[in-house]
């Protein structure tokens, strides 16, 4: 009998090998003469052990990681087609303590279903909440999200229902949905990640946000950075369409929903939603000014609803569970899950999808293991490139919207990027200026050319020339760039800078400090 | 002289009539499949860049004409995206992370290795015309960095030495190790 074996064909586990691996086993299998069928799946997002290989056994799925190539051969000879022995024998997949104590609500399929496949999709609960919106008014659909508590999971995390609503009660012949696939903050994955492991799910949360409002085109603006979230979603959409799930009339009920999938051209400021629908248009992806507010005239100027992709993602849970289901997840008015991402130096770094709540300390050490380099941890980003520099004094604080933002902190995306004790935190202040001069669409002064002088401020300072007056001005600069800045590329910059100077105040005086010493 | 020949006066040159072959067919390509599409611009300059590798800029007019846009449109379009590449590429294009995630396990370090090994800055492609260096701001692998992408082939957890492998340093950099070897010989 054909064994069935899993192995990712993420981006993640492809750069650390996992096609080879897939070819390897083939080749073994053949020369073997054992039958083997390989399902690519998405990961499960425990990257230490990709590429992660998954055999299936009357025992569940046994995983085998991190394998290589090389390990082919002993894992047949170890007997792993019935689960046997090995080094990287990591045994049941789901009792895997990182895997199994999360609570996978909008990420439960990630690794586990072939992501381009519709059978698997609906085998594992998938249009089950399409098929309630359809039975549903539209006015209850927007309720129900409401009810769920759902914020934006983006960053902002403006309560998605809100937004339906305004663009539910919008006049207007065309309305658009707009999902923001344009993840471009550092230590963020987990849009890439649902996108090549369920892209199926963000197709059904976006098709019911379509049901939800009245719009009957649906764009995703995509990262030109994510080529295999891009095949994968193509694939996807492709098959939605054969299968009847998107077209003029989705799955026999009379409404239509077509679905585009567009390409940025690699402009963070894209990732802001009115530049993203500038980008859409054909233009530069200047920010738009605030009113109108997108869900009024956005796309063409026409009512849209723009939400991140893990937004869209967790919406088929909720039709499909009840906003109750979703609503008891979480803490404050931080409802439901997060996918967590632990980045950069991390032991094991990965995706973790937890309710609201949990601790900064319990994801960098309980999941995340400390550092990779296993040094201390000295400081952690929270939120992308925009966040806050954050010391060990602040591990203690829960994940939830709220408590980040009275920290002077920013949850943002879920991405957590750790940084060892060899960090130069004067480094990361220049090259969060550095970054927003980059990135700046140009349209407002303090973000263009605030972020120039940043750098140069920043560089007097950290030659201790004339620090205490380089330190006023820089501070002046920060406060001028965060109140005067269009939207949050410019008006956020100051937060990695100032936390960074006010944490670790001991970074910006060393050429003062030597000084001192040597005179 | 009724067969008197007609005569055409070509008051203006008509737009892309001066372009290589190639480039006119990738252009007219690209428009003619996307021009139906909402906001057209970028799937077709993504349509050109996939099949030139580049954007030169003197397409630029026969896209404007195509589109009835302004040059002055496209141009604006074109420069503001760090994507879309103005000048000739290597013939691979080695795209590596700067950010935050990367820079926490040693991307600025390889960085300087990269530019050294390659003789370039980034934008630069390398005297034998192979590599061009690009950086990039983040390719979500950020648990598994430093990262690089290789034309669409994602590299994870790069050092120097498997950089050197991955671009085979030994025959780019050979004008300068052949230099030495032969130095050491004789």
């Amino acid at each position: 009998m054909s064994v069935t074996i899993y192995i990712p064909r993420e981006a993640t586990a492809l750069s650390l090998g996992a096609h080879a691996v897939a070819r390897a086993l083939s080749d073994e299998a053949a020369r073997r003469k054992e039958s083997v069928q390989v399902v690519r799946t998405g990961s499960r997002g425990l990257f230490w052990l990709e590429p992660l290989v998954e055999v299936q056994t009357g025992e569940g799925r046994i995983a085998y990681g991190p394998v290589q190539a090389a390990d082919i051969p002993s894992l047949f000879a170890a007997g792993f087609l019935k689960g046997g022995k090995h080094a990287l024998n990591l045994g049941a997949v789901e009792s895997i303590p990182y895997l199994k104590n999360q609570e996978r609500l909008t990420c439960g399929r990630l690794g586990v279903i072939d992501p381009v496949s519709l059978d698997d999709y609906r085998a594992h609960g998938g249009y089950e909440g399409l098929k309630n919106a359809l039975a549903m008014e539209p006015a209850a659909i927007v309720k129900a999200v409401t009810d769920s508590g759902l914020r934006g999971r983006g960053g902002a995390a403006f309560p998605t229902g809100i937004k339906w609503k305004t663009v539910h009660d919008a006049p207007g012949p065309q309305k658009y949905i707009v999902c923001n696939a344009d993840e471009g903050d550092s230590g963020t994955f987990s849009d890439r990640l649902l996108m090549e492991g369920d892209p199926f799910c963000l197709i059904e949360g976006m098709t019911i946000a379509g049901l939800a409002v009245g719009a009957t085109r649906g764009y995703i603006y995509l990262r030109c950075e994510y080529p295999h979230a891009h095949d994968t979603m193509t694939q996807a959409i492709a098959s939605a369409y054969a299968g009847g799930y998107l077209g003029p009339d989705v799955t026999g009920s009379g409404r239509a929903f077509d679905l585009q999938l567009r390409l940025g051209a690699g402009a963070y400021i894209c990732g802001e939603e009115t530049s993203l629908l500038e980008s859409l248009e054909g233009r530069r992806g200047q920010i738009r000014f605030k009113p109108p507010l997108p869900a009024l005239k956005g796309l063409f100027g026409c009512p849209t609803v723009v939400n991140n992709v893990i937004s869209f993602a967790s919406v088929p849970i909720i039709l499909q569970r009840g906003a109750q289901f979703y609503r008891d997840y979480g803490m404050g008015r931080s409802r439901g899950s997060l996918p967590i991402q632990l980045a950069g130096n991390i032991a094991r770094g990965g995706l973790v999808e937890r309710a609201f709540g949990v601790s900064l300390r319990e994801l960098l050490y309980d999941y995340g293991g400390g550092t990779r380099s296993g040094r201390p941890i000295r400081a952690v980003q929270v939120g992308g490139p925009l966040g806050a520099y954050w010391p060990e004094s602040k591990f203690d604080t829960p994940l939830d919207y709220e408590a980040f933002a009275a920290g002077g902190g920013m949850l943002g995306h879920g991405g957590i990027v750790v940084f060892d004790d060899t960090v130069d935190m004067a480094a990361q202040a220049r090259y969060a200026m550095e970054f927003c001069a980059i990135e700046s669409c140009g349209k407002c002064t303090p973000c263009r050319i605030g972020s120039t002088r940043g750098v140069e401020v920043i560089d007097r300072l950290v030659a201790g020339d004339r620090a205490a007056m380089q330190q006023t001005l820089l501070r002046d600069l920060c406060d001028t760039m965060l109140n005067g800045s269009l939207c949050a590329l410019g008006g956020l910059t100051p937060y990695p800078v100032l936390s960074a100077i006010d944490y670790f105040p001991e970074d910006f005086s060393k050429a003062a400090a030597l000084e001192a010493a040597t005179r | 002289m009724s067969a008197r020949k007609r005569v055409t006066i070509p008051i203006r040159i008509e737009p892309g009539s001066d372009l290589p072959a190639a480039e006119r067919a990738a252009v007219l390509e690209a428009v003619n499949r996307n021009r139906a599409l909402e906001g057209a611009l970028l799937p077709i300059l993504h349509a050109i860049q996939d099949r030139l590798g580049w954007i030169p800029p003197r397409t630029l007019p026969l896209i404007a004409y195509e589109l009835n846009l302004s040059r002055a449109e496209v141009h604006g379009v074109v420069s503001f995206y760090h994507y879309f590449r103005q000048h000739q590429p290597g013939e691979h294009v080695i795209f590596l992370c700067r950010a935050e995630a990367c820079q926490a396990v040693g991307a600025v370090a390889l960085e300087a290795h990269a530019k050294r090994a390659l003789g370039v800055e980034f934008h630069g492609t390398s005297g034998d015309g192979r590599y061009t260096l690009e950086p990039v701001y983040c390719l979500g692998n950020c648990a598994s960095g430093p990262s690089l992408m290789i034309d669409r082939e994602l590299h994870g957890r790069m050092t120097p030495e498997r950089f050197d492998e991955l671009i085979g340093a030994t025959s780019t950099s050979a004008a300068s190790a052949s230099g030495s070897a032969s130095g050491s010989a004789t």
